[in-house]
């Protein structure tokens, strides 16, 4: 049986003033949509950053695609990807020359059939030669997914995919998610907000509070243990509780 | 070779091709950047070239080697371009809040360093090479015959800006956006030091111990020997590669050890303006 996608235990990220996270443990299952729900400040981007070896962990354990990040992160990184909107790529270049860095980063064999190939699925082909600083929020998010499956990736990271953008465009984004996510039998790991998202593209959820995990499970299951009647009341319920309340689950 | 590229294992020369390409558009994207690059140097050599050539028949310095303030300026700019070139790209990279994206890729920050490296020298060459033209086009006089010293002059300045642009980055790294005036500024605090435009016996005797630390000011007082005496000093070339080696080292340890903190601070996905 092959190893997890992700697989974390006793987790912690601990600075000077705060502890970001806080003894977490869990397993993402390879060919899933997992979602990271919390608060501001739940500790779900520290999380993620921590999956893709740009936050090193005050301790605990984590293996990515069966590889330990913390010791051979330079095994694995080719093997996945992030992308978030709240991460531009370089304005002054272009789409086309952003993609073709990235695409040599990833040492990517026929580049450029590659992008165009992407460019096609994401619509963003009459733009590929316009500077990415030029761009609306909707298609920065896509050229940014581009970026992130350059490398068909096996696990791809997410942070608020749908962030800032209208809801055809959010709704055209969860699409494409969901069928590339089908046709590649990839795994995700997504930190969102937005519930509704969650519920429509995510068969697990892990909550998180003050660092660390308060409840898991598919949205149903969860929708059903708080007796509410959307992710969203359930979202709402957990963060508004108490810390001291919830019991970690991890 | 599948279409995920092959695995990164070791350094990889492909992956430093990337970040210089990503470098060379940027510099293609902006006719006013590549324009500031001549633009200084340029003006240095306008400048000095016209001193030089007031001062041939005001003074016996200048009058017994009508070079020697063009040699300096030009080697001078060796040192701070080089030390520039490699901060500017780094700066890029803050400015545009870019390192969240390159570092989720496999790119090693060796890797990253090495690309800055070529940078620093393409953006160097692509400031002096006309600076020198005109020297010679105006005032007669070439940088090229201070003959084969030049080679060995040249690598030891640009080594020592390396690793001055390291350590400058290292700091930014570690303190943020709020040190980036380094870049422009901590260079100069070596100048008077390296004895650029006089010789080094000029300091006071306890600051001569200090600029005889700096690789520069073997290199300075090496050009002034092949210019006044026709010697070249061998025992000072030996000695600035070695404080350079030192210098480099310790511009790395640096680097390195302000990117290993900001990995460990969470900086990486937040650094930029």
């Amino acid at each position: 049986m092959p190893a997890p996608a992700i697989y974390v235990e006793d987790l912690v990220k601990r600075y000077p003033a705060a502890v970001a996270v806080d003894g977490i443990s869990f397993t993402v299952a390879r060919g899933t949509t997992t979602a990271l729900l919390g608060g501001n400040g739940a500790g779900k981007t520290t999380t993620l950053s921590i999956l893709l070896g740009l936050l090193l962990p005050t301790a605990g354990r984590v293996q990515v695609l069966g590889e330990d990040i913390l010791r051979h992160r330079y095994r694995v990184l080719s093997r996945m990807n992030f992308s978030s909107p709240f991460v531009d790529l370089p304005h002054r270049l272009t789409v086309r020359q952003n993609l073709l860095v990235y695409a040599r980063l990833y040492a990517l064999s026929r580049r450029r059939e590659r992008i165009e190939r992407l460019a096609g699925d994401l619509q963003i082909a009459e733009f590929l030669d316009r500077p990415a600083g030029k761009l609306s929020a909707g298609q920065k998010t896509r050229v940014s997914l581009a970026k992130a499956l350059l490398n068909e990736p096996e696990l791809l990271l997410l942070d608020e995919p749908t962030a800032s953008l209208d809801p055809d465009t959010g709704d055209w984004v969860r699409s494409y998610l969901e069928g590339w996510r089908s046709r590649t039998g990839a795994t995700i790991l997504m930190a969102s907000h937005n519930m509704a998202e969650v519920e429509r593209l995510c068969s697990d959820v892990l909550m998180m509070k003050a660092g660390k995990i308060v409840d898991r499970g598919s949205p149903q299951a969860l929708i059903g243990r708080y007796g509410r009647a959307n992710l969203e009341e359930v979202f709402l319920h957990i963060v508004r509780r108490p810390a001291s309340e919830l019991e970690p689950v991890s | 070779m599948n279409r995920r590229g092959r695995v990164a294992s070791g350094f990889s020369p492909g992956r430093v091709w990337a970040m210089l390409l990503r470098y060379l558009y940027l510099l293609r994207s902006s006719w006013p950047r590549t324009l500031e690059l001549l633009y200084w140097p340029t003006l240095q050599i306008l400048i000095w070239g016209f001193m030089s050539q007031f001062l041939y028949v005001n003074s016996n310095y200048v009058f017994r080697a009508f070079g020697v303030l063009l040699a300096a300026v030009m080697l001078w700019d060796v040192l701070f371009r080089g030390q520039l070139g490699l901060s500017i790209s780094f700066l890029e990279e803050m400015w545009a809040r870019n390192l969240g994206h390159l570092f989720v890729t496999p790119l090693r920050p060796s890797e990253w360093v090495a690309s800055l490296l070529a940078m620093s020298l393409i953006r160097l060459l692509i400031g002096l090479v006309p600076a020198a033209f005109v020297a010679i086009l105006l005032y007669h006089y070439s940088i090229f015959s201070l003959g084969l010293p030049l080679a060995a002059f040249f690598p030891v300045l640009l080594v020592m800006g390396w690793a001055l642009g390291l350590a400058i980055c290292g700091v930014i790294l570690r303190h943020g956006m709020g040190a980036e005036s380094l870049a422009w500024l901590a260079v100069f605090t070596l100048s008077p030091l390296s004895a650029v435009y006089y010789p080094v016996s000029i300091l006071p005797g306890w600051l001569q111990h200090a600029a005889w630390a700096l690789p520069s000011t073997y290199v300075f007082e090496g050009m002034r020997a092949v210019l006044f005496q026709h010697v070249f000093r061998a025992d000072y070339l030996l000695t600035a590669a070695a404080l350079d080696l030192v210098w480099l080292g310790l511009g790395i340890a640096a680097f390195f050890w302000a990117f290993h903190d900001a990995r460990r601070r969470g900086a990486l996905l937040q650094m930029g303006e």
